[in-house]
């Protein structure tokens, strides 16, 4: 049975996927030509969801916009698995020895500071940028998903057929790669999706405080920032980046339910 | 009571009501005022930091010079009443005025006018504007009121070079605290700084001149353009002299609650490249990045039509000014075929500094698409304040940056081989020279004339517009500068009209 926020939320997500995609072969007008004469103009058939203060249309700015957030956000989510995922095997495999109290301790210390505000501090230090920015939102996704896997692999660890793996000689690594990690993919991909709207998010902030991505490539949050000054006579200027923000991230939250819904087992097992 | 008379009853209760409250609004009419800026002094001694914010709060509210710019920019007398100049051109007398105080309750005299000159042309002075006072020789005291400045060569500009904020007369009794708690001789005393906040300023009552309509002011310093909009809209403030966002004055101009003035100032926004260093210090690569640029559309796109092109480094309201605008037209095809010359015929990437104004970052994105449209890339690297003086100013880390130069008379910068963008041709140092020994205005003018044409002609920088001010302030308040003829917030004629 698939949900309803399933459809929803993939429909909304693959929009925005397809729209970075095709703004990669064509956009409606270039975004890195200036059109200072036809600055402000409001929605129209010719543009249709307006120019902003240079003249460059905005339709166009928010498909480029997508890609930088959708590039922005794989990547970090990425790092948070890559280096998430293996912390929190090992945690589990170690578990109550030094090692996972150092590695959980680690992620605690990461874990106390609100996100955004590594973020700002990461990109402060080492300087504005979209790099910079992936590293940042990546470094506060590795606690997410090492918690996450520790916790149910500490869980997996206690069932028989772990047990049987451990009885026939295989090694706790491949365990924790050949069995633990299956069991645990669906849960991931659930948690992923949501990072991944968080990565967006993440994204749109430091881009307003000028953090994010540089001029000229387009981005969201850079797209709201230009705007409040001018939303009074201009409102055009901040509805559609926000909506896109908004819809993007409502999309990527609906699609990790119906994931959810559809890939947790037990779920599955008290529907039936 | 019949309902006529209840009627009554209440008009007059409203009536009355009414008048109270009026009563208490006029007894209530104000005699402070918020000001803000954009930017916070970094200390508060105008006699030896560069940063233009030291002026803007510090000059004629609490310091003040022999000579001094009046709000339309010409020279009148300060702190010195009259002076005498011998036919050599060699010698000023300036005669003081009779009863000046510092704020600290010492007198003004000669002593106080020679140690500010001396120490300010001194080998250790730390003076931002040191070559004002290097024609100098030296400065004598006749008697307590007449001090005797004799140069070593004649200086036509030295009562305007005297006017500057850098030329103010300070205390020797109180300089050792000057950075922090400022005594000068104005109608303003310095109250209080809390910093990253606010300066207070609290009337002077034994001001020499005409005493202050304002019993305090405070200085507010904003730098970001929306926290700006929010906190006018809002009344948090009461004017705003250089208001940041150019898009918004329209909104203003339309509530009857705000006034806006719009003035001219000293600042000539520039592309500055760095001369000093390949591909820029080839003239035909600037040439080439000069005719890339459509000033216009930077005028438009990110000053919302604030600002009047200029095609060389000098204020277009000076007389003096010439009209070289026709060398650097927007013509990226002659662009093209320079870079090919110069042996870039795909072009090259650089750097692109922007400070905060949103001058340099919006401008910078119209330059970074205009120089693409050519086939020069920018890595545009937005920098805040302190960063930009540290590493692209004195650092001289840059290729491309944006900045206004809000001096008076600034043109002599390029020939300083020093300086950030790195010029200093031996003929313009050489044009300088004759021009500082010249006092004779007709010849002076065409030496300035000369300069302008020499600058426009290296295509030293780009060129962009003068800068305009934008004055936002509430209705009802009068007696601000509408144009900057050096950066200050002149608050000693200011106050409410109701």
């Amino acid at each position: 049975m698939i949900s309803r926020s399933f459809v929803w939320g993939a429909g909304l997500a693959a929009t925005f996927v397809f729209a970075a995609l095709l703004s990669l072969a064509w956009t409606p007008w270039p975004v890195d030509a200036l059109d200072i004469p036809n600055k402000l103009q409001p929605p129209s058939p010719v543009h249709w969801f307006g120019t902003d203060h240079f003249g460059r249309d905005i339709l166009s700015m928010i498909m480029v916009g997508a890609r930088t957030s959708i590039a922005v956000a794989i990547l970090a989510v990425g790092i948070g698995m890559g280096v998430g995922i293996p912390l929190g095997l090992t945690a589990a495999v170690r578990h109550g020895g030094w090692l996972d109290e150092i590695i959980m301790r680690g992620n605690d210390l990461i874990f106390a500071f609100p996100a955004l505000v590594i973020a700002i501090l990461i990109t402060a230090v080492f300087g504005a940028g979209a790099v910079n920015a992936i590293i940042a939102i990546g470094i506060f996704n590795i606690p997410v998903f090492a918690r996450l896997t520790r916790g149910a692999a500490l869980g997996l660890w206690q069932r028989d057929f772990i047990a049987m793996a451990r009885v026939c000689g295989k090694s706790a690594a491949r365990i924790s790669v050949e069995h633990i990690l299956p069991n645990i993919a669906s849960l991931m991909i659930v948690q992923g999706t949501i990072q991944f709207s968080l990565g967006i998010l993440a994204e749109a902030g430091l881009s307003y405080v000028g953090l994010g991505a540089q001029p000229p490539t387009p981005s969201w949050g850079r797209m709201l920032a230009d705007a409040q000054t001018m939303v009074a006579f201009a409102p055009h200027l901040a509805i559609f980046p926000g909506m896109a923000i908004v819809l993007s991230v409502l999309g990527l939250n609906l699609l990790g339910d119906g994931l959810r819904d559809r890939l947790d087992p037990r779920l599955r097992i008290m529907r039936a | 009571m019949t309902v006529p008379r209840i009627r009554a009853a209440l008009y007059a209760a409203f009536t009355l009501a009414l008048a109270m409250l009026g009563g208490t609004l006029h007894a209530a009419a104000r005699d402070d005022v918020i000001v803000a800026i954009q930017l916070e002094p970094p200390n508060l001694d105008p006699t030896s930091g560069a940063a233009g914010a030291i002026d803007s709060v510090l000059y004629s509210n609490v310091f003040e010079g022999l000579t001094r710019f009046a709000a339309d920019g010409s020279v009148v007398p300060g702190l010195a009443e009259r002076w005498d100049i011998s036919d050599d051109g060699l010698v000023y007398t300036f005669h003081l005025r009779d009863g000046v105080t510092f704020h600290d309750g010492t007198a003004l005299d000669g002593e106080d006018v020679k140690f500010s000159l001396d120490r300010a042309r001194s080998e250790d002075s730390t003076n931002a504007q040191k070559g004002l006072f290097a024609p100098i020789e030296t400065v004598s005291v006749i008697d307590p009121l007449t001090v005797e400045v004799t140069l070593s060569r004649p200086t036509g500009n030295f009562l305007f070079d005297l006017a500057w904020g850098d030329a103010v007369i300070v205390a020797p009794e109180s300089i050792a605290t000057i950075a922090t708690a400022p005594v000068g001789t104005g109608a303003f005393v310095f109250d209080d700084w809390r910093q990253g906040d606010r300066i207070d300023l609290v009337r002077n009552p034994d001001y020499w001149g005409e005493t202050a309509r304002l019993q305090r002011a405070t200085f507010r310093f904003i730098s970001d353009p929306r926290a700006a909009f929010a906190a006018m809209m809002a009344g948090d403030i009461d004017a705003f002299v250089g208001f940041p966002a150019p898009e918004n004055l329209p909104q203003f101009e339309a509530d009857p609650r705000f006034q806006v003035l719009v003035g001219t100032t000293e600042g000539e926004t520039i592309l500055a490249m760095n001369n000093g260093q390949p591909p820029f210090d080839d003239v035909r690569v600037r040439q080439a990045v000069v005719h890339a640029i459509d000033r216009q559309a930077i005028i438009d796109g990110a000053m919302f039509g604030l600002g009047t092109p200029i095609g060389t480094h000098f204020a277009p309201h000076n007389p003096a000014y010439v009209d070289l605008i026709a060398l650097s037209g927007h013509d990226p095809e002659r662009s093209r075929e320079l870079l090919a010359e110069a042996g870039f015929p795909d072009g090259f990437t650089t750097t692109l500094k922007l400070p905060p104004p949103s001058y340099a970052r919006r401008g910078g994105e119209i330059i970074a698409s205009q120089l693409r449209a050519v086939g020069i890339d920018t890595e545009i690297e937005n920098q805040e304040w302190a960063q930009w003086l540290e590493s692209t100013f004195n650092g001289k880390n840059f290729g491309l940056t944006i900045v206004s130069h809000t001096e008076p008379m600034d043109i002599g910068i390029y020939a300083n081989p020093d300086y950030y963008f790195q010029y200093g041709d031996p003929d313009f140092i050489a044009l300088m020279d004759r021009l500082n020994e010249t006092t004779d205005p007709e010849a002076r003018t065409a030496l300035l004339r000369e300069a302008q044409e020499m600058i426009a002609r290296d295509y030293v920088n780009a060129f962009l517009f003068e800068l305009a001010i934008p004055t936002v302030a509430k209705v009802g308040l009068s007696g601000l500068w509408r144009d900057q003829p050096t950066q200050a917030v002149d608050l000693t004629a200011v106050g409410w009209d109701r």
